[in-house]
């Protein structure tokens, strides 16, 4: 057995190709970072990395990018707009689908096995194959541009993923509980509100972070259901608007970019073992 | 559990008519509109079919949707198979995860603008701010305008963005598989005197099997629909087309939904074989459990 460090020089190409691609997956984001803090004129006539040959020199970075793109041009706005759409949009479907999780989990009724496979097979229908029939109902019943629409829509394409993920916790649970409840008198109700939620709050917890992020990055869903009116738009919407409108202005768009990033980034940090148990659970999502 | 006939339903209806109402019925309706006119009023047989599969637009969609699966799915499979056993050997594993996992966590358009930035192009003579060109000009070499370097080039710089968001879900998932093969088998390999090469391919590669046909499927399904990253950086303009942008485009702004209905239809039935194999996937756990 050779001692550790020399093990570790031995594995020199290792550490150096480990190192390289850590490098470039972490270097794009780090430009735009640094390029929302920096003013117009340096933005356009420099490249972003000349900060870093004297990164502690604080004049060359300003917070006037966040202020413009904040309260002028509408971001902060659609902020909001992205967490009013995206909080509901993660209780709702976690809900019904504790519910149905439980029942095809621990109870027997005609076509469990069917509708189970159906639900799970609708799991990669593509969206695109719902939007026209939906945006027609939205727009006879007013639900298009609004926020109830699209808590409704994002709670029915989460909702597959969502059940397949709670059977699957849920199915786990031993089946002693159920039995030794239900001797003691329990109803299904009973079992359901004291048992298997307060079992279940780890999935919840994973799955909710996954509905989280996967609302709060929805572009489709929101561009069809809300469009672009600044008073319902969340960000990716405005934000995807912007790169027409103001293309050029690379220190403005980076700061909106970044704004739309930094919830996400803080909740997967800090989050991220919740978050990748969700991934596990589901790779696959419609 | 023992229950009344009906009490199953009171917890499975919600779920169900949510269901009926988001993706069956609507998924049904659209089969029929694209039988139909633009705005459905009259019946057109085949004919939104037919120019699904004899536009020119269309089939470059197609094209580049097939030149995305095979750059992509093999690539970020790939990637994230080798990452994940390498890392497992490193000491500073998991804060290297983090970091190619990260643009999980930020949204398509987000990593639009990121890389658009990355690909920004000026003519000769001006300051590069994109980080390629700018490479590129220290060489000496004439800076290149990546996004409309037609037909390859630009949607190979598409791909790549996809690259980048998508090796973290690889990495993890396919990391996770690794960590469950048993120590001892690869071990005993090694004391038998095989290499690490043939270790990869002859014992790690055919137990992960499963774990690699699962990421890889989902990967595919990934790229047929893949949407938000043309439309924010080229919203498919210099022959970057993909059928989903083209989709959002007959419905938005031709306001074909007869066109765009049979677009989707078309989209699903390429999705179907990865449907199968999801649906025969469960069984085969319903059947282990």
């Amino acid at each position: 057995m050779k001692p550790r460090y020399s093990q570790f020089f031995l594995n020199a190409p290792m550490h150096i190709f480990i190192f390289l691609v850590a490098i470039i997956w972490i270097f794009p984001t780090v430009g735009l970072l640094i390029t929302s803090f920096r003013s117009s004129s340096a933005v356009a006539s420099s490249g972003w990395w000349t900060v870093l040959a004297h990164p502690f020199n604080f004049t060359q970075f300003t917070l006037e990018n966040y202020q413009e793109v904040i309260a002028r041009i509408g971001i902060g706005r659609a902020f909001l707009n992205t967490l009013k759409i995206t909080i509901p949009a993660c209780i709702l479907p976690i809900i019904i689908a504790s519910f149905a999780a439980y029942a095809f989990a621990w109870m027997e009724f005609w076509g469990r096995r069917f509708f189970f496979i159906l639900f799970v097979g609708l799991l990669v229908v593509p969206l695109q194959m719902t939007l026209i029939p939906i945006l027609r109902i939205f727009n006879k019943l007013g639900l298009s541009g609004s926020f109830l629409g699209i808590w409704l829509a994002h709670a029915g394409y989460g909702l597959p993923l969502v059940i397949y993920l709670m059977y699957n916790y849920i199915s786990g649970l031993p089946s002693e509980i159920f039995e030794s409840s239900t001797i003691d008198g329990a109803t299904p109700f009973q079992i359901f509100k004291s048992i298997v939620l307060p079992l279940s709050v780890p999935a919840i917890a994973s799955i909710a972070i996954f509905q989280f992020i996967w609302v709060w990055n929805d572009l489709l869903v929101a561009l069809v259901y809300l469009g672009g009116t600044p008073n319902v738009a969340p960000l990716t919407v405005r934000i995807s608007a912007l790169v027409g409108s103001y293309g050029q202005n690379w220190e403005l768009l980076t700061a909106a970019a970044f704004v739309s990033m930094v919830l996400p980034l803080v909740i997967f940090l800090s989050l991220q073992r919740y978050f990748v148990r969700g991934i596990l659970a589901g790779s696959v999502k419609g | 559990m023992r229950t009344h006939w009906f009490t199953p339903w009171l917890y499975v209806i919600p779920a169900l008519a949510t269901l009926m109402f988001f993706l069956v019925y609507p998924s049904l309706n659209t089969l029929i509109i694209s039988f139909f006119g633009p705005q459905s009023e009259k019946f057109v047989g085949w004919t939104n079919y037919l120019y699904c599969f004899t536009d020119e637009t269309m089939l470059s969609a197609f094209r580049n949707n097939l030149f995305w699966v095979i750059l992509f799915v093999p690539l970020t499979v790939f990637l994230g198979l080798v990452l994940a056993v390498i890392l497992d050997r490193v000491p500073y594993e998991s804060f290297v995860k983090s970091i190619i996992f990260m643009p999980m966590a930020i949204s398509f358009v987000g990593a639009g603008v990121i890389w658009k930035f990355i690909y920004s192009y000026r003519p000769v003579g001006s300051a590069q701010i994109g980080i390629l060109n700018a490479f590129l000009s220290y060489l000496g070499v004439q800076p290149i305008p990546w996004l409309i370097t037609r037909p390859w080039l630009n949607n190979i710089c598409l791909i790549v963005v996809g690259i980048w968001i998508w090796t973290g879900f690889c990495l993890v998932v396919l990391s996770a598989s690794y960590k469950g093969i048993p120590r001892e088998l690869l071990e005993a390999a090694r004391v038998d005197g095989a290499n690490e090469y043939r270790i990869f391919w002859k014992i790690i590669l055919p137990l992960m099997k499963p774990t690699v046909a699962v990421v890889a499927t989902t990967m595919v399904i990934n790229v047929l629909k893949v949407f938000d990253i043309v439309y924010v950086m080229t919203n498919g303009a210099f022959s970057t087309e993909v059928i989903a942008n083209r989709m959002y485009k007959e419905m938005f702004m031709f306001r074909n939904y007869g066109r765009a209905s049979a677009i989707a239809i078309v989209l699903l039935l390429f999705i179907i074989p990865m449907i199968i194999i999801n649906v025969q996937r469960f069984r085969e756990q319903e059947a282990v459990r």
